[in-house]
């Protein structure tokens, strides 16, 4: 069914009565051409760009859980393209290329709102290293302004500019960044990827991967043996398990991100805003909700929630930033467990295995990346060569030390990024 | 999270810094780049479940090899690294 104001209209006109479930919940086949492991937005775009771009349709998504019940829809939903270095630059750029004709593309409402991402800066230095950041940004052809602090007071007159401590000197505006709807990017994507062909198979958790002579043969589920030619690791947190399963040891540990959020609130702040000093970041949901958070908990977890200290830390920078916000809130916070690489970038790649592949690394900024990341996966799988853009994602650049993408210039190691 | 240090007692997490899995205490023979000093340095078993790994305890300087599961966060153990290696 191809959704349309008309549809909307006439079904409005008919009782709600002609709607049809948005994909299908078939059993699993017995083969598939490509079977990939995780159903959340990265695994879920793998598949619908496999079908749409290359034609490849005999294929399955196997979903331990529910469809985008993972990190697609515990994250804060924001889209940018304001990257450094070269392998995440041109990657990231064409990620944000890809949302602007997402829904479109996908005949979905994921409510992509453009509305602007401003990183602030409190120091002369910080200045600096954002110019120097906004001419990479226009470099790679995408937008950057870099604004004054009456060019950040037009903005976000709500700020504490006051603050003697963290005073803020400006900011670097990244027009084009802004938000989307997390939930409806898994959806849309699983509608389209199951529109072409593709089987969505929810609770069905892999338990093993089959390989003879060096070749991937299939995977074991808990609905069954599948067999395929190839096979996909899009598992984000859980990276580390399923590799093992295929006798791989990732560069790759799992930590706990949090984030928060509060009642619904009247329309307050109209863009995404960083604060340059406490690692905290706060958009606006179209809901009323503000929208925060800040940086790992720093050790390794799969719990899904985090500690109190991290808490009070996110709570302290958002007062600093601005007070008005002791007066919201907070409704609930949550966890999501994050693929940390040692150099704070992914991984997209082949592996020792012919035929299987790996899709992990994406940190705390998984979400932005989910067009461009399944689009370079089916790329890489279908053709055999890497995508242009997320050819320097790959797997042995910690061994030969070669290519590393160290975005924070804090070193290529664990618990820096 | 509270970690118990042995020598102060049972004390707040924020008195204490992070500093990764115990197999940071193996550390490869040699100072040439190696496949064991890449899988050293990167590599990690990641697990769901029981793990051991480094805290520091930043106001007595005490490092600590902390036994702790990471799915519930309970903290099984922790002792100083200096009463045996991983």
């Amino acid at each position: 069914m191809r959704y349309s104001g008309f549809r909307v209209l006439r079904e409005g006109l008919r009782g709600q009565r002609g709607w049809q479930p948005a994909w299908r919940e078939p059993d699993p086949k017995r083969e598939y051409d490509v079977v990939v492991i995780g159903g959340g937005g990265h695994g879920l775009s793998t598949a619908y760009y496999l079908a749409k771009t290359h034609g490849i349709t005999n294929v399955a998504v196997l979903e331990k859980g529910y469809l985008g019940g993972g990190n697609v829809g515990r994250n804060t939903t924001i889209v940018r393209a304001n990257y450094f270095l070269p392998g995440n630059s041109e990657f990231y750029s064409h990620s944000l290329k890809l949302w602007e004709g997402l829904e479109a593309d996908l005949n979905y409402n994921a409510m992509v709102s453009q509305r602007g991402l401003i990183n602030l800066f409190h120091s002369d230095g910080q200045r600096d290293a954002f110019a120097r950041r906004g001419n990479a940004m226009l470099a790679q052809g995408d937008d950057a302004e870099l604004l004054d602090r009456g060019g950040v007071a037009r903005l976000l007159p709500y700020l504490d500019f006051d603050n003697h401590r963290f005073p803020v000197y400006g900011g670097l505006y990244h027009p084009r960044g802004g938000t989307a709807r997390h939930d409806a990017v898994a959806w849309g994507y699983a509608r389209g990827a199951d529109r072409r062909g593709v089987d969505l198979l929810q609770r069905c958790e892999v338990t093993g991967i089959d390989i003879e002579g060096g070749r991937v043969r299939g995977v074991r589920t808990t609905r069954g043996a599948i067999r395929a030619k190839k096979v996909a690791m899009v598992v984000a947190g859980r990276s580390s398990q399923v590799a093992a399963m295929a006798g791989m040891r990732l560069p790759i540990e799992s930590h706990v991100l949090q984030a928060f959020v509060t009642e619904g609130l009247k329309p307050l702040i109209d863009h995404v805003v960083s604060f340059g000093m406490g690692h905290f970041y706060i958009s606006q949901s179209d809901k009323g909700g503000l929208v925060f958070g800040g940086d790992l908990d720093f050790y390794a977890s799969y719990a899904g929630r985090g500690n109190l200290p991290m808490a009070e830390h996110v709570m302290e920078a958002a007062m600093s930033l601005m007070p008005a916000i002791g007066q919201a809130r907070v409704l609930r916070s949550w966890g999501g467990i994050m693929d940390m690489s040692p150099d704070g970038s992914p991984i997209i790649d082949r592996t020792h295995v012919e035929g299987l592949y790996l899709n992990c690394g994406w940190c705390y900024g998984g979400f932005k990346a989910v067009p461009a990341s399944g689009f370079a996966l089916a790329h890489l799988m279908a053709t055999g060569t890497p995508h242009e853009t997320a050819a320097r994602f790959r797997l042995d650049r910690f061994a030969t030390g070669r290519g590393l993408m160290d975005e924070e210039g804090t070193g290529a190691q664990h618990n820096l990024h | 999270m509270r970690l118990t240090c042995p020598f102060c007692g049972e004390r707040d997490r924020r008195e204490f810094t992070y500093r990764g899995d115990a197999v940071g205490l193996l550390r490869p023979e040699g100072t040439g780049w190696s496949a064991e000093w890449d899988d050293y340095l990167h590599n990690r078993d990641n697990p769901a479940g029981e793990t051991r790994d480094l805290w520091f305890h930043d106001p007595c300087g005490a490092w600590l090899e902390v036994t702790r599961d990471t799915v519930s966060h309970r903290v099984s153990d922790a002792r100083w690294v200096s009463e045996g290696k991983a």
